[in-house]
This record gives structure tokens, sequence and C-alpha cells, in this order.
């Protein structure tokens, strides 16, 4: 059999959902639906920088709520397309990323990663300040009339992200087999042999923090016409910052399928959880799986697959 | 107007908070600093020691500072055994860090939703005679709920720093903050030794979960808001030295309470925050760094 190349999976994927999803007649499941897509694209996201280059990322709620809050602000100076909203989410996040990157990307992972931490809660206190959107109590955004052609502005929001998500895998994709993924592998695995080898690390980190900034600003651009109803403390919900480390964490982190994996799993496994038991539990169910990953399966699903492909492959007498 | 006395009250309340601040960051300063551990975790567990506190005053009316002081060998155990599966998890491989960042975080959420679970999202107080009077000077009024914490923070840091630098174990550990692999081909066994050293910065967890609760009433989320104050201080005071984290404590504490006297305070959190990134921008290596 002929092998396609594996950018024509994720497009047949995503056109196969889009037919399905014509189909629903359920808006809950458009809903839940468009919850998952939007975990694609964070996981996506954050695993460019953590997964590729080793370097972890714990603000990814920041930069999906600099999406969320750009949107706000467009929505009051007047109606902007959806379009102009996501792509000016994406430009102010990846900038943001720019400038978080250069200040601390010179420096240790760990001292990355405690600035992204400390990046939520600063900008969790600028938006609770910044009246324009609300402050503290939030603020309401009306969504547009029905976009022609779709049953609901819903159904919309689904396309949008499903659009979005199929962008991240396929950008994620192209960075893995570009020279930029083959350097940013040399960073994780040791920086400084990387740097002699005329690797320009801090160029290819900052490049990284970027994309992953801008992805995760598009994710959240759509989110206040999702919701209907934006206060900082959805924004900038914790749950971001962990399933975000949590999917790829699980799904594996060598291979752009593995944020969506574990994407998908996490995500369904949270929306089964949210309906039958309680909305607290999800987040013990993603630290657990999370550790007992990280402690067993150290590269996720991937990792287990290409394992038992590895033992079949080698089995002697075959 | 912010009179001359207002900003008088406000350095000496910083002054105070700063104290304690240096006992919540002692442990982070011992296993970020001086072990190399990123533990995340940590706030999280002075949150527990909190809870612990609230438990033993509420059923049986005991103090909660003497009640987390009985209940810190208990932590010392648990940052031991939490060290030994790390070190059994993580270190080995060499590929550790960035799996061991991704441990803690997900520690620290099991202990808040165990903790949620457990309690609710109320906010839990003690009683006990010191909470509510204050000790006024002439123009300072001194609650004596921040003093009482102050005072035990001050002996618990000043404790640790005569146990770091005066005794035969004390002195071992920073000599593996020094240099680990000098000392294991002296045939020292610096694992036995780190796990002793983790142990200590977990037992002060509890204690500064006991100052905490005294200060103010817990919730089980309230650690997050701990967790950019104490990496901002310990990387401020220059990662592994003690006296460094109590001069960045004191500073950190005061900025933070002369931000919320001059412009309010639902600006604080964001003083923690500012100081760190700016600290890794101009200077990393901190106030006390080598």
């Amino acid at each position: 059999m002929r092998r396609f190349p594996s950018w024509v999976w994720p497009i047949a994927v995503a056109v196969f959902t889009l037919a399905v999803s014509r189909l629903v007649e359920n808006e809950y499941y458009m809903f839940a639906g468009y919850v998952v897509l939007q975990y694609i694209v964070l996981a996506s996201a954050w695993n460019i920088l953590g997964g590729y280059a080793g370097y972890v990322n714990f603000g990814s709620a920041a930069f999906f709520a600099i999406g969320a809050y750009g949107t706000v602000v467009l929505d009051k100076l007047g109606e902007p397309p959806l379009v102009v909203a996501i792509l000016f989410g994406g430009i102010v996040a990846s900038l943001v990323g720019l400038v978080t990157a250069y200040l601390t990307l010179r420096l240790r992972g760990v001292f990355f990663a405690i600035a992204t931490l400390a990046l939520a809660i600063v900008l969790q206190t600028l938006v609770m300040n910044w009246e324009f959107v609300g402050g503290p109590l939030g603020v309401y955004t009306t969504r547009p009339d029905s976009i022609t052609g779709f049953p609901g502005y819903v159904n919309y929001l689904f396309v949008v992200m499903l659009v979005l998500a199929l962008i991240s895998v396929l950008v994620a994709r192209a960075i893995e087999l570009s020279f930029v993924g083959r350097g940013l592998a040399a960073i994780r695995d040791n920086e400084l042999a990387a740097e002699c080898c005329g690797v320009p690390t801090f160029r290819l980190k900052v490049l990284a923090a970027m994309l992953s900034g801008g992805l995760m600003g598009m994710a959240g651009a759509p989110f206040p016409y999702y919701i209907t109803y934006l206060d900082p403390n959805s924004a900038f919900s914790i749950a971001y910052g962990i399933n975000s480390i949590a999917m790829p964490l699980v799904g594996g982190m060598s291979h752009w399928i593995g944020p969506v994996i574990g994407a998908v799993l996490l995500a369904v496994v949270q929306q089964v959880a949210t309906v039958t038991i309680s909305s607290e539990l999800n987040l013990m169910i993603v630290g657990v799986l999370l550790i007992s990953f990280i402690t067993l399966a150290p590269n996720g699903v991937v990792g287990l697959f290409e394992r038992y492909r590895q033992q079949r492959h080698w089995r002697p007498g075959k | 107007m912010v009179t001359f006395n207002l900003l008088l009250n406000a350095v000496v309340t910083g002054i105070l908070l700063g104290g304690f601040y240096a006992a919540v960051t002692i442990g982070i300063t011992i296993a970020f600093g001086m072990l190399d551990i990123v533990n995340i975790a940590h706030p999280a567990f002075i949150i527990m020691g909190s809870f612990i506190a609230y438990i033993v005053n509420r059923t049986f009316g005991v103090d909660p500072i003497l009640t987390v002081i009985v209940a810190s060998p208990l932590f010392f155990l648990l940052g031991v055994a939490i060290f030994s599966f790390y070190h059994a998890a993580f270190e080995g491989s060499g590929k550790g860090s960035l799996r061991g960042l991704a441990f803690f975080f997900g520690m620290l959420f099991v202990i808040e939703v165990t903790l949620l679970l457990a309690f609710g999202v109320d906010y839990r107080l003690v009683q006990t005679s010191y909470i509510g009077p204050n000790v006024g000077f002439e123009h300072v009024d001194l609650p004596l709920r921040m003093v009482i914490p102050f005072v035990g923070s001050i002996a618990l840091v000043s404790g640790l720093h005569i146990f770091f630098g005066h005794t035969f174990v004390g002195r071992a550990i920073m000599a593996v903050a020094q240099d680990e692999f000098a000392l294991s081909l002296m045939a020292v066994d610096t694992v036995a030794i780190r796990q002793l050293a983790f142990g200590i910065a977990i037992a002060t967890a509890a204690i500064a979960g006991g100052f905490l609760i005294v200060i103010q009433p817990v919730d089980p989320s309230l650690g997050r808001e701990y967790i950019g104050r104490v990496f901002a201080i310990c990387v401020l005071g220059g990662m592994g030295s003690i006296p460094g984290t109590v001069i960045a404590a004191f500073i950190l504490g005061v900025v933070e309470t002369i931000t919320s006297t001059l412009v309010g305070p639902s600006w604080a959190p964001a003083v923690s925050f500012a100081t760190l990134l700016l600290t890794l921008a101009v200077r990393p290596s901190g106030i006390m760094g080598r």
C-alpha cells in the first residue's frame, strides 16, 4: 500500500470531524467539542517550547487570557470580525512571549518556568485593576448574529476552533520536521553542545516562545464569545496551566501527535467527570494522571506505543 | 492624604510581614537554592501545615504554633519519603529537571484538591489569645497576630542559620550545595545528606503553615499566591543564601505593604512578580549570590 505523507492525516481527520459535526443536532456536543479542540491548540502550542526544547511554560493561562481579553477590548471598541480578533490575540500574545523569552531565556530553564508562573499573576492583577475590561467583576460579551450557513453561533465557533486546531497541529509538525525542530531538540538534549555546534540557540528559543505564545493567544480569542461572560478567574483559570502541561506529557512530547492524543484523552475524561462527578475532581484526575505518567511512562502514550512496536519488531525468530 | 504616620505603620507592618516571608521561603532556599530541587509544591505543603493547625485547634483547642512544631517531625519524614521517590524516579536519568518540575506541579494540584474536597472553599481560621489585641508604641500599632509569627520566624531562620554554619550535619549540607560531585569523590553519601536536607525543608513548611493561619484565614488555594512570592524572595536573595533570603524577604514585605497603602491592596500581588522579573533581567544572581 502506498503511504500518504503524514500531513494528510490531520487534514483528513479535520474534514471528517467537520462532516460529522454537521449531522449533530444536540448543541451540548458542540460546546464539549469546542473545549476538546481548544485543548488541542493549547497542548500543541505548549509542546513547541516544552516538548521540543525542554523549556517548561507554567503560564499558558496568561497567554490564553491575553487572547481572550484582546477580543474583549476589540469588542468594546467596535465589533470586529472573529478573524481579526484571533489575529490580534495571537500577535499580542506572541509579543508577550517575545519579551518574557528575551528577559529569561538566557538563564537556566528553571528561571523561565518561574517567570511564566509569575507572568500569569502579574497579568491577572493588571486585568483585575483595569476597569475598561470589567475589572474583578468581569464583562459580558454579546455574540454577533448567527453566521449564514451555520445552525447556531456555537457551531460556527466549533468550526473556527477546528481550523485553529488543524493549523496548530500542522505548525507543530512543520517545526518538528524542519531545522528549527532539530535545533530545539539539540537544545533539549544538551544546550552547551548545541551552542558549540553553531545552533543559534537563543534565537530558536525566542522563535519557539513566540510561536507557542501566539498560538495560545489565538486559542483564547474566541473564548469570550463562547462563554459570553468573561471574568479574570475563568480567563486565567489554573486549569489551562496544568492541562497544557499534562496533555503533552500524557500523550508524549517527542511527536506532534502526542499532544493531540493527550488533549483528546484528558479533555474527554474531564468533560465526562464534570457531567457525572464534580468539577473539582477534574484537577485531581489530571494531577494524578500527570504524576503517574511522568513516573511510569515518561514518553507518554506515544512512547508506550513505540515500545510495543519495537518489541514486536525485535522478537527473535521473526 | 498620606501622612508620615501611615507610612511608618506601613514600613513596620512590612518588616513584620517580611520576617514571616523569610520563614515561608527558607524551605525553598534549602530545596531550590542548595539542593537544586524545584519544589513548586512548597506553598501547598505550607497550606497543609495550616490545615493541621486548624484541625487540632478546633478539636482540642491547642495553640496552632505549638501544634505545628509538634507536627514538623512528621513533615520531615514526609519530605524524606518524597525525596526518595523523586531521586529514584527523576534524578538518575539525567533528563530529570523537566519531569521533576512537572512532578511537583502535579503534586501541588493533588494536595490542593485533596484539601478542597475535604474542607471546601471556605476560609478557615484559628482562635488563640494573641489574635486580636495590639501592642502599641507611640505612633505605631502592632497587631499581636503579626508580632508572634515574626518572632517565631526569626527564631526559626536564625536557628537554621546556626545549624548550617556550626554543626557537622549542617556544614555537610552546605558542602553538598557547593559541590556535590567533589564530595561524592570523598566517599560521602551525598544522597543521604540531600535527603536529610529536603526533609528539613519540608519540616519548615509545617511551621510556616502554623504562622500563616495565625496571620490570616486560610483556604486551600491560598498557596498559589505564595508560589511567585517565595521564588521571588529566593532568587532576589541569591538562591542558597539564608541571610540573603532574610534581607530579600524584608525588602519584599516592605515594598508590598507600601504599595498596598499608597496604590491599593489589589496591586500588592504584582509587586513580588515585578521584583522577580526585574531581578532575573538585571541581576539573576541576586543580592547575596556568589
